[in-house]
């Protein structure tokens, strides 16, 4: 019987590894994530059998309740609201990891009066540690990112040292607790601090930073589950938590890296601050204008255009009108793309997401390294609620505080437009000396309307 | 646990960690949005711990609560995670 159901868990393991490989391929990845789904089920099979048939009735509603709410949630979300949701779902995942391993450890040290061996003791404090401040820590980014606390970095005084004295403090209650197993206030307290630290870890690092940090919680809810894994003896646990915190490290290094920041910088956090005051001091940029009959005239004449899509487009709703722009230009001959910036949206990948939800062919969205060399011989680019991800003074100007951030080279084509509400800043707070250049064009206004009336134009010519 | 469990732990650790190096870093960005949710229900695999924590002694204990607490927040990670991404990557379309 203990061999079927290891068995069960080896088949499931199996399962997680080829749905991620299936994620290789955008063709394949639907059924990549439908075999995952199926080795979940196998190890959740493998592991009902093995319960009393008395456990069986609460089993049973947990995982209704659960089923109905996950399912509630899958449904109504809309994509722009995509990195909240996955920000929730991680701070789930570390609060399930502590309380199984809290439940497993408080039965067996007050319940049954058993000594914990000093290997499932600390793999058990391990788990409360990461699980407690991924639970706090995402709630903290959920909270930021749908806008029921403030974006804004939270800096108090002597935030730094706190932090470490709390880890300090985390440290000692683990080991305290280890040793006085009978006694349960320790562990209480490792779990508090867990908590408390959560909220203190992220509150200091400002929202345009937030794709770093669900990437980064994504990957300690699999770090979580792992050591979760090493308290129960599981291996199933310790596959599926390593895949999961390895995934996590990896997205938190693209998003690092197509900001030019360390880890480190966005974690001590407070950026945007500091960037709003030296870009105050810029000299006006004096900018062109362009009506919407003369836009359409430009997408008209050009034979290839580039649209460079940020998250302002999603928040004007304007990706539905963007793909009735592209079916105007394509009937026209024209070559329609897209270029994604690695940090456009909220998260890794988010701008796929959104421009697929308005039904634009995946192969018209390419990565900033493959299109960068070909904004030269393009006609019009077509830049659409991005900003700082085209601000050339990410290359040419040391000064600015996003200098060495790559960058796509949309100042390089023979025309820019620019649609855009107002001159307002981007997220890092500087003033964009594209606006000012010779072949840009600033297109005011709402990006749903003015792109709609682009539209009407170009159906009547 | 023996020290010897631990050491075939920590081989399956290694191992797996490297594999999702190696296939994660493949995936290509116009996936990563969807690998996260998908990985975010893969992580739901602390469900296979909750379940074994429902099934401790009575109602009154501390355990039982956490256990089914546990189960509670894994199944939405499964079902919610899995839902979402299956959501997304039926939305990934190549115009022919």
């Amino acid at each position: 019987m203990n061999i079927a159901i290891q068995f069960a868990y080896l088949i499931a393991s199996v399962l997680f590894i080829i749905g991620i490989k299936k994620m290789n391929k955008t063709k394949e990845a639907r059924t990549g994530n439908q075999l995952s789904a199926l080795g979940m089920l196998v190890a959740i099979l493998a592991t009902v059998v093995q319960v009393q048939s008395i456990s069986l009735v609460e089993i049973l509603i947990c995982v209704v309740i659960g089923s109905a709410i996950g399912l509630y949630i899958s449904v109504k979300v809309e994509m722009t609201q995509m990195p909240e949701m996955v920000a929730l779902f991680n701070g789930f995942g570390g609060l399930a990891s502590l309380a199984v391993a809290s439940s497993d450890y408080w039965l067996k040290t007050q319940e049954l009066g058993q000594h914990v061996g000093p290997i499932i003791g600390t793999s058990a404090a391990l788990s409360i540690f990461i699980g407690g401040l991924t639970f706090t820590g995402s709630i903290i980014a959920f909270l930021k990112l749908n806008g029921k606390i403030s974006g804004k970095p939270i800096m108090f005084k002597g935030q730094h040292l706190v932090n470490l004295l709390l880890l300090i403090g985390a440290v000692v209650a683990a080991v305290v607790a280890l040793m006085n197993q009978a006694d349960s206030i320790y562990i209480i307290a490792l779990v508090a601090i867990a908590l408390v630290l959560g909220i203190l870890v992220v509150i200091p690092i400002g929202g345009a930073d937030m794709p770093v940090v669900i990437s980064l919680l994504n990957s300690y809810s699999g770090m979580a589950a792992c050591t979760t894994g090493f308290v129960l003896n599981n291996n199933v646990l310790i596959v599926s938590g390593a895949l999961v915190g390895a995934s996590g490290i990896i997205l938190t290094q693209i998003m690092c890296k197509a900001m030019n920041r360390s880890l480190m910088n966005v974690l001590l956090g407070g950026f945007g601050q500091t960037a709003s005051e030296s870009g105050g001091e810029g000299e006006e940029v004096v900018v062109k204008e362009v009506g919407v009959e003369e836009a359409a005239m430009l997408f008209d004449a050009a034979t290839s255009v580039i649209v460079v899509p940020g998250y302002g487009m999603a928040v004007a709703q304007a990706q539905h009108v963007i793909r009735e722009l592209s079916e105007q230009c394509e009937k026209r001959g024209i070559e329609f793309r897209f270029a994604i910036h690695p940090v456009a949206g909220r998260m890794p990948g988010h701008m796929n997401v959104l421009l697929a939800e308005a039904n634009i062919s995946y192969d018209k969205l390419i990565e900033m390294e493959q299109i960068n060399d070909d904004f030269s011989n393009t006609d019009l680019v077509f830049v659409v609620g991005a900003n700082d991800v085209v601000n050339p003074a990410a290359r040419n100007n040391p000064q600015s505080p996003i200098y060495g951030m790559p960058i796509l080279n949309a100042d390089k084509a023979r025309t820019v437009i620019i649609s855009k509400r107002s001159m307002g800043v981007g997220y890092a707070g500087i003033q964009n000396e594209l606006f000012g250049y010779d072949n840009a064009l600033m297109l005011f206004g709402d990006a749903k309307q003015t792109i709609t009336k682009v539209v009407s134009e170009m159906k009547e010519m | 646990m023996s020290l010897e469990s631990l050491i075939i732990l920590l081989y399956v650790l290694v191992l797996a960690s490297y594999l999702g190096f190696e296939l994660i870093s493949k995936v290509p960005p116009t996936l990563h949005t969807p690998l996260m949710s998908g990985s975010n229900a893969i992580s739901g695999i602390t469900i296979v711990g909750a379940i074994l924590a429902c099934n401790e002694l009575g109602y009154g204990t501390v355990s039982k609560w956490l256990g089914m607490l546990a189960l509670i927040l894994a199944t939405i990670n499964v079902v919610g995670g899995y839902a979402v991404t299956d959501r997304m990557l039926k939305m990934f379309k190549k115009k022919k």
